[in-house]
């Protein structure tokens, strides 16, 4: 299906303030991939996804999703296929209860209500949170926003899913909760991160981001194990590659 | 301060509902001319901010007494006035649902006092007719200043025209400015000052952000003569309204007395009548003993005889105080009952 | 601080309450929002001399209250809080109006002291219907409510964004308050030097989250329109809940009912 494939040429993009975030970033993702996007604070993760929803235009160069240029004409399109979830749930949810919030996408898509109704459903049930669809968001508990966050993205059925440090300020069981929730979709996956252990277990690619530059592209086993690549990005090994800090060993 | 509800009438509640109505009809009308969809979270997210930021208490120097943030005057200068009317507005209909501040026949009078007279008053004719010259730290720090202290005293003003108008209180109109308007001047200056300190660090922060709210809005252009029309013209309609109550409904002391004496010639026993003229000519030595007829009105209705009006007081006075004793016994009796009844049905599904 | 605090807990019990399934929690918001405008219109008709035509108007908050299961204590906090306001420009009137106007056996009341009271029961009902509207439907569906009114989508979305980011606001307010006098002890408020900076960074904050919020509202196919779902039908029930009370309302409006079980009950007890 080519339509899941994400082309993106030379993307430069500079804030009005004069900061270049994003410095000529080229790469080609296909179906079903998943990918990690890894980099220090400020590399440019989030400029860069921002682009892939067309939250952002590029300065220079070009981004298309499937066959369709990333532009404002195309917008529309654009969202429906590629949904993303931001880093903070707060912002995401900005509806008064829980169903309404994931709601609001469809409703704009203009779906009837029964079919509303019945991708909200499916989604919260999905995430795992259907029991919470009349709470307000402000009650959830930190993975379960989270959860709804994603709940609506995943209830516009977009086939490509994009991510902003979705595993920060999760305790280790809503990690893993998440971790296990996102190994079990088939989308597309675009995940920006610094968390190494969990590229380590859902993505079998990775790309290392450094001021806006892409410093390297792989599978995410040969790119992660590289000691001095990773110190000199400024990132660490994933837990389960680090040596044993107790009996010495890998 | 704000209105409450049980210092309106219904005549200047209902009138100031009307007339925000309007006001808010029209902003809404121009931000969605205004094609910036940018603006609703904006609006949203501001109005949660002032909201919050209400509650940042700060000491005043060598007084020892702190102050807050007013927020009509930073939502105007960041969001427009029109815009900044509406988020007043959210702020205030949430403030009245959630803490019972005002209440919500008074909210009409609310959103106007204090969002009207910062918004289209103080805003275009002070704050950017200071700011129009060019902006730099002093003509913001004036300008917000100014503009935030005269908003507030056009708005507590209003709360005084409003009380009056309602004749609920016996606070003369004199005294009253007296009390309201200086208390006003201080609460102004303070909320001036702190508003004129965010938007001056923003300004520095930010420059853009505060050039580009009133750059926007064409009111900046607006001549007074179009606004003196305009309050013209809302102060014929509003004085029509008023004037029309007034004649549709007399003075609420006539009204209810005409009422309640005629009721009580109808059912009260002449026994009743018997017993209370004497039980009051016990009494009868007590000093302004005569008073009741001071409201001449009343008597124009009834013959002004002594005995007949007295008589009509009393028993007025004390079935009125049984009656109201009944009625909430009656009251208590009724919640207790439901209670109950709830509690059985509650265990019985168990 | 304390402030703070208590703002959002008081948010929060109203809106807990809201989250109730009584008979009074089901009944149609439009209906509740329309009798609560009835009530509140005919509270305030009453004249500033009349007392006891006004005391049937309690049955209204009893009947709820009771009803929808409202506790009552922070219900009655909240009305101890904002009575004093209303108090303090209605004692007035006893320094204004001295003419006697209850004569009873044993006492003279003043006019001013019954338009207080008078001022003072209606504050204390008018208080009393706002928060119950609130505890027994919720922003969301007074939001409905108002969209059934045809209040424009702009304004409504408008408010229940603003409703939303109370909570995350008061919260980010707190903290930077709080790391603030953790740092300047023995201070009671914030200095005035410090003022405009904290707030103004925490209100740049704020235009980033207003910034953020707008894209992912954009991620979602936003385009400056609200869209809603189906609003909830009306049922007979409503609308008799809506008549009945307003029948009730408009009823001790023209009649005066204590005073005439009062002389009724004087009349038999003769
Ligand atoms: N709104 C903005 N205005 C100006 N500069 C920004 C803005 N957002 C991010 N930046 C800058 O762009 C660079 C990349 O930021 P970002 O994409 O957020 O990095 P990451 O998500 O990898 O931490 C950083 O240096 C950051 O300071
Ligand atoms: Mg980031």
């Amino acid at each position: 299906m080519s339509h899941h494939i994400i082309q993106v040429n030379n993307l430069k993009y500079k804030y009005p303030d004069g900061r270049e975030a994003l410095n000529g970033v080229t790469f080609r993702i296909t179906h079903g991939e998943s990918i990690g996007i890894v980099g220090a604070n400020g590399a440019g993760k989030s400029t860069l996804l921002m682009h892939l929803v067309g939250v952002l235009f590029p300065d220079e160069g070009e981004i298309s999703v499937g066959d369709v240029p990333v532009t404002k004409k195309t917008l529309p399109v654009i969202r429906q296929r590629v949904g993303m979830v931001f880093q903070e749930p707060d912002d995401q949810l900005f509806m008064t209860t829980v169903y309404d919030d994931v709601a609001f996408g469809p409703r704009n898509y203009k779906l009837p209500e029964e079919e509303v109704e019945k991708r909200v459903k499916s989604s919260l049930d999905t995430v795992g949170i259907l029991h919470l669809k009349d709470r307000p968001p402000y009650k959830l508990s930190g993975g379960e926003k989270r959860a709804a966050a994603i709940a609506t993205v995943l209830a516009m059925n977009p086939d490509i899913l994009v991510m902003d440090e979705p595993t920060s300020a999760l305790d280790p069981k809503s990690r893993r909760r998440l971790i296990m929730l996102l190994q079990s979709f088939t989308h597309t996956k675009i995940i920006a991160t610094h968390d190494m252990d969990m590229v380590f277990e859902l993505c079998e690619r990775t790309i290392i981001l450094q001021d806006g530059k892409v410093i390297t592209d792989g599978p995410t086993a040969k790119i992660l194990s590289n000691v001095e690549l990773m110190e000199e990005c400024g990132l660490e090994l994933p837990l389960g590659l680090q040596g044993c800090p107790v009996c010495g060993t890998k | 301060m704000h209105m409450a509800d049980a210092l309106l009438s219904p005549g200047v509640g209902g009138t100031m509902w009307a007339a925000t109505a309007g006001v808010a009809a029209y902003s809404i009308k121009k931000v969605q001319n205004d094609i910036d969809e940018q603006k609703i979270p904006l609006m949203g997210v501001m109005g949660a901010f002032v909201f919050a930021a209400q509650m940042i208490n700060f000491t005043i120097p060598a007084t020892g007494s702190s102050g807050h943030l007013g927020g009509g005057m930073l939502l105007a200068i960041l969001l427009g006035p029109y815009a900044g009317f509406l988020t007043m507005a959210s702020i205030l209909v949430i403030q009245a649902l959630f803490f019972a501040d005002g209440g919500l026949l008074a909210l009409g009078s609310n959103i106007f006092n204090l969002g009207f007279y910062t918004c289209f008053i103080a805003y275009p004719l002070i704050y950017k007719r200071i700011i129009r010259k060019g902006y730099s730290t002093g003509r913001i720090f004036t300008g917000t200043l100014l503009a935030s202290i005269i908003g507030l005293q056009l708005g507590a003003f209003s709360v005084v025209l409003q009380t009056l108008f309602s004749g609920k209180t016996e606070l003369p109109f004199g005294t009253f400015v007296m009390l309201m308007q200086p208390i006003h001047l201080a609460i102004g200056v303070v909320e001036g000052l702190v508003t004129a300190a965010v938007v001056g660090f923003i300004w520095k922060a930010r420059p853009e952000i505060i050039e580009k709210a009133a750059a926007g809005e064409a009111l900046g252009g607006i001549s007074i003569k179009k606004v003196l029309a305009g309050l013209a013209i809302v102060a014929v309609i509003t004085g029509g309204i008023f004037s029309w109550f007034a004649s549709a409904y007399p003075d609420g002391l006539e009204w209810s007395m005409l009422n309640t004496s005629g009721k009580e010639e109808l059912e009260a026993p002449d026994g009743i009548h018997q017993t209370l003229s004497s039980i009051q000519e016990k009494i009868a030595f007590l000093p302004d003993y005569s008073f009741k007829n001071q409201e001449q009105k009343v008597s124009a209705d009834a013959p002004e005889t002594e005995e007949a009006w007295p008589a009509v007081n009393v028993g007025t006075s004390v079935s009125g105080l049984v009656g109201g004793v009944m009625t909430l016994l009656l009251a208590a009796i009724t919640g207790f009952s439901i209670y109950v009844i709830k509690k059985r049905e509650k265990a019985s599904a168990v | 601080m304390p402030n703070l605090v208590e703002s959002l807990y008081n948010i929060r019990i109203l809106d807990e309450l809201a989250e109730k399934r009584t008979i009074i929690h089901n009944i149609h918001p439009l209906m509740k929002v329309l009798t609560t405008g009835v009530y509140l219109m005919v509270t305030v008709s009453f004249g500033k001399y009349e007392l006891s035509g006004l005391l049937p108007l309690i049955f209204y908050p009893v009947v709820l209250i009771t009803l929808a299961d409202i506790p009552i204590v922070p219900i009655f906090k909240r009305v101890l809080l904002v009575l004093p306001l209303i108090i303090g420009i209605g004692l007035f009137n006893p320094l204004f109006d001295k003419n006697p106007m209850i004569v009873l056996p044993w006492i003279q009341i003043s006019g001013g002291w019954i338009s207080f009271f008078s001022i003072l029961i209606k504050g204390f009902l008018t208080i009393l219907a706002a928060l119950i509207l609130i505890a027994t439907t919720g922003m969301t569906r007074i939001a409905s409510a108002l969209r059934i009114m045809r209040i424009p989508r702009l304004f409504i979305m408008q408010l229940l964004l603003t409703y939303r980011y109370i909570s995350v606001l008061i919260e980010e307010v707190g903290r930077v308050v709080r790391a603030y006098s953790l740092r300047s002890p023995g201070e009671k408020g914030i200095r005035f030097s410090n003022w405009g900076s904290l707030t103004g960074q925490l209100l740049i904050r704020t235009l980033e989250r207003a910034q953020r919020v707008y894209h992912s509202m954009c991620c979602r196919g936003f385009a400056g329109e609200y869209n809603v779902g189906r609003e909830k039908g009306m049922g007979i029930g409503d609308i008799v809940y809506f008549v009945g009370w307003s029948l009730y309302f408009v009823i001790i409006r023209y009649f005066n009912i204590p005073a005439m079980i009062g002389s009724l009950m004087m009349g038999v007890g003769k």
